[in-house]
């Protein structure tokens, strides 16, 4: 993982104290509220329905056990015990005191952590594949690319007052489970065809809202070297030309579209001919520090299988589907990933309580070299377990209830925070992902479903991605009513792919029933071996539209 | 306007224009939309300043800028950071007289400013009157060094981390 040097360590606690004085020129009148909301914003503090929010950055979704255990004292000491991890891999407290938040800073700073950008008009919290480093599909680990934006984008002069707030995420392997084209810049790692140079296809334009947009390729091969240096001049491209008239039209994917992409990208390689590239890129020794410290840690030689792991697994029924469900297959013999599933049946997705983030800690120092991951489904993961462990831990989890097997199933649903918490939801969402994950509890049930993302936005803003859920669900209101639409084929991976509308609204006590409709289409459609989202792209819309009108036509409480 | 740099309250040398009429003005500060005008009148020793609004693009006004000793962008909002990229791009063209941003800048935005190529600000009466100067000074100091390369000459993080490198090889 990579450790602060001193500059790091003085920068962070230099944005500390200057968010203090902030504050202060903000009690004292020099500052309006209208220009302090944007700079408690860059610090992470929104206002939402009930209290103050602060969201922490959790750097492309890598943790230590030692910065777990602080989260884990922050929402004891300054919130309600709880903290929610969210489809940006970053960590909110829900309730935290205004006067408190500089306080927390300070602890944040002390284990090398900030909440810098991770809200307002700027570059936000870089995200990047929860299984860097570990997945066998990978070309390159994307952590140090993710480290080096994180630190070229803090507090930048230049673009610290964009049109719209900007994500970047990358990815280092085939499989894109970074979600990188709904972003507005993402970036995929790959070695260059013919002379297997590594490099970037950067893909912009991308984002979610109430305008859905899968990103264009404006560069097929971008050399390493030149990273920085291509960034600065699309964020120059965007920056003046980017849409400041209304601010639904302010992201870069508008831009794009509105321009095509071929001229988007003849602009900024215009200007990245004309700018200094060696006065702006890292010069390699630099991306090099930065890289040692995502060097493999010191595994063991072990055999590829564990007897012990083997025994286990035949003999505990539960374990087994466990395994089936929540183990990555690590790129070291006799290790795996595990993905620790936040979404218990009936409990909100991707809450953690301080208890549960000590557990994790734990189990992360015993048996995971101290890592642990955040991923945007928003599970954490603990990446290097060697298999002879996994029983173990396995228990351990369950003791804290953190073992539930669904990891990828349909109980696995992305929800975001909607009406409990947010000022600008139109509907609830965790409600409907809790009455869902009931009506799906049943274990031999979700597998015989498979893969299947459900995705949950409590308005248009779609925090929660329904846009590219497999099935997702959107929350709106209707003369004062919650209604809920279902869009069906939404991808969020390398087959990335915005949902369609399946039909109108619904209310929220008829949605488990349209959504078993959906499902029961697929279970009476599919080939052998066809996964959800397959079968949809293979048999199209319609057999799913007509079973969702007949859930239209029998309900009587339909929003139109 | 109050006007400010690095060190502190500035004088202001510049006297606005009525139009295009610079008449024996010693500094005349024109608008955008009336400098070739100006300019065509521009005696030897009188030196013109524009005004521009932040949507100028460069084409427009490279040819130009030989010619001016000072260019003023416009800011029409503290949260419309495009004249951060124009001053930008006003440098990386040549442009080595003096930049200014002209509007309802924040404190907070004072060290972005000279970052990005601009030597002084101009504020609104209200702005300064509930930001006093010693806040603007006060604040450059607040983050000692940044992580981006090529902005102010104020020692980035990336070439401070390049010359321990170096050091720590020749002492090695
Ligand atoms: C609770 C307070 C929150 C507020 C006020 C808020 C606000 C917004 C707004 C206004 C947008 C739309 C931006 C646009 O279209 O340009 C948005 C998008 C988004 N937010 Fe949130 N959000 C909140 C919480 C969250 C949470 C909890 C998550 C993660 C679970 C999240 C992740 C996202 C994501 C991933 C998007 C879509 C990004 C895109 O448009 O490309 N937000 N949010
Ligand atoms: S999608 Fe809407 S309701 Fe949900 S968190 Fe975002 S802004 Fe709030």
């Amino acid at each position: 993982m990579y450790r602060y040097d001193e500059f790091d360590e003085r920068f962070v606690r230099e944005r500390v104290a200057q968010f203090r004085d902030q504050v202060g020129r903000r009690l004292s009148g020099s500052l309006t509220e209208d220009e302090f909301k944007p700079l408690r914003l860059k610090n992470g503090v929104y206002l939402q329905l009930h209290a103050y929010m602060l969201r922490i950055a959790v750097p492309y979704g890598t943790l230590s056990s030692k910065q777990m255990r602080q989260l884990a004292l922050i929402g004891e000491r300054y919130d309600r015990g709880y903290g929610h991890f969210t489809t940006r891999t970053n960590l909110q407290f829900n309730w935290p005191k205004l006067r408190d938040i500089p306080d927390i800073l300070d602890l944040l700073a002390d284990v090398e952590m900030h909440a810098i950008q991770t809200s307002g008009n700027c570059i936000r919290n870089v995200t990047a594949d929860h299984f860097a480093g570990v997945a066998q599909d990978e070309v390159e680990d994307p952590r140090p690319t993710a480290e080096l934006i994180r630190q070229w984008s803090s507090l930048h002069p230049e673009f610290d007052y964009l049109p719209r707030k900007f994500k970047i995420a990358v990815t280092g392997a085939e499989h894109d489970r970074a979600v990188i084209k709904a972003h507005d810049i993402g970036l995929r790692i790959l070695r260059h065809p013919d002379t297997h140079e590594i490099g970037y296809e950067v893909i912009v334009g991308g984002g979610l809202g109430r305008t859905p947009m899968i990103g264009k390729v404006v560069r097929e091969f971008l050399p390493k070297a030149d990273l920085l240096a291509y960034l600065e001049a699309i964020m120059r491209v965007y920056n003046l030309e980017g849409r400041r008239d209304n601010k639904y039209k302010a992201r870069v994917k508008i831009l794009v579209h509105e321009i095509g992409t071929e001229e988007f990208s003849r602009r900024v390689e215009e200007e990245f001919a004309r700018l200094d590239g060696p006065s702006v890129n890292a010069d390699p020794a630099e991306v090099a520090r930065i890289a040692a410290y995502f060097a493999p840690p010191a595994y063991e030689t072990l055999p590829a299988t564990s007897g012990a792991f083997e025994a286990a697994r035949a003999g505990n029924p539960d374990f087994a589907r466990w395994v089936e469900t929540n183990l990555t297959p690590h790129r070291q013999p006799g290790y795996a990933a595990l993905t620790i599933s936040l979404k218990p049946i009936g409990a909100p997705p991707g809450d953690a309580t301080s208890e549960q983030m000590r557990v994790v800690a734990d189990l992360a120092d015993e048996f995971s070299l101290s890592e642990i991951r955040v991923t945007h489904a928003q599970n954490l993961v603990l990446p290097h377990v060697k298999l002879s462990d996994l029983f173990a831990v396995w228990q351990r989890l369950g003791e804290a209830e953190l073992a539930t097997a669904n990891a990828g199933l349909i109980t696995d649903i992305i929800a975001c925070p909607g009406l409990d918490y947010c000022a600008l939801a139109t509907a609830r969402s965790i409600p409907i992902a809790q009455a869902l994950a009931q009506r799906f509890a049943d274990p031999a049930r979700q597998k015989e479903i498979g893969v299947l993302n459900i995705k949950i936005s409590g308005c248009i803003n779609a925090c929660g991605h329904h846009h590219v859920g497999h099935i997702g669900i959107l929350g709106l209101e209707k003369r004062g009513i919650e209604s809920y639409q279902i869009t069906l084929g939404g991808d969020a991976t390398e087959n990335a792919a915005i949902g369609e509308i399946l039909g109108p609204g619904l209310a929220a006590e008829d949605v488990p029933d349209a959504i078993e409709r959906i499902v029961s289409v697929y279970l009476a459609q599919r080939q052998a071996g066809e996964s959800f989202i397959d079968n949809v792209r293979r048999i199209g819309l319609a057999p799913f539209k007509a079973a969702f009108q007949d859930t239209n036509r029998e309900v009587s409480h339909a929003v139109a | 306007m109050p006007l400010l740099d690095r060190h502190g309250a500035k004088a202001e040398i510049w006297t606005r224009s009525e139009g295009a009429a610079i008449d024996n003005l010693s500094h005349a500060l024109v608008d955008w939309a009336v400098l070739p005008e100006a300019l065509a009148q521009k005696t030897r020793d009188q030196r013109i300043g524009v005004v521009i609004p932040n949507t100028v693009r460069i084409p427009e006004l490279k040819l130009l800028m030989r010619q001016l000793s000072l260019i003023a962008i416009s800011f029409p909002s503290f949260g419309d950071g495009r004249g951060f990229s124009l001053a930008r791009l006003i440098r990386n063209h040549g442009f080595t007289g003096t930049l200014r941003a002209s509007g309802p800048l924040i404190v907070d935005q004072f060290a972005y400013a000279l970052a990005c190529g601009f030597d002084e600000v101009e504020l609104p009466e209200a702005s300064a009157v509930r930001q006093p100067v010693e806040q603007w000074v006060q604040a450059l100091g607040q983050i000692s060094h940044g992580y981006q390369r090529g902005y102010g000459d104020s020692g980035n993080i990336l070439d401070r981390r390049r010359s321990a490198r170096l050091k720590h090889a020749a002492a090695g």
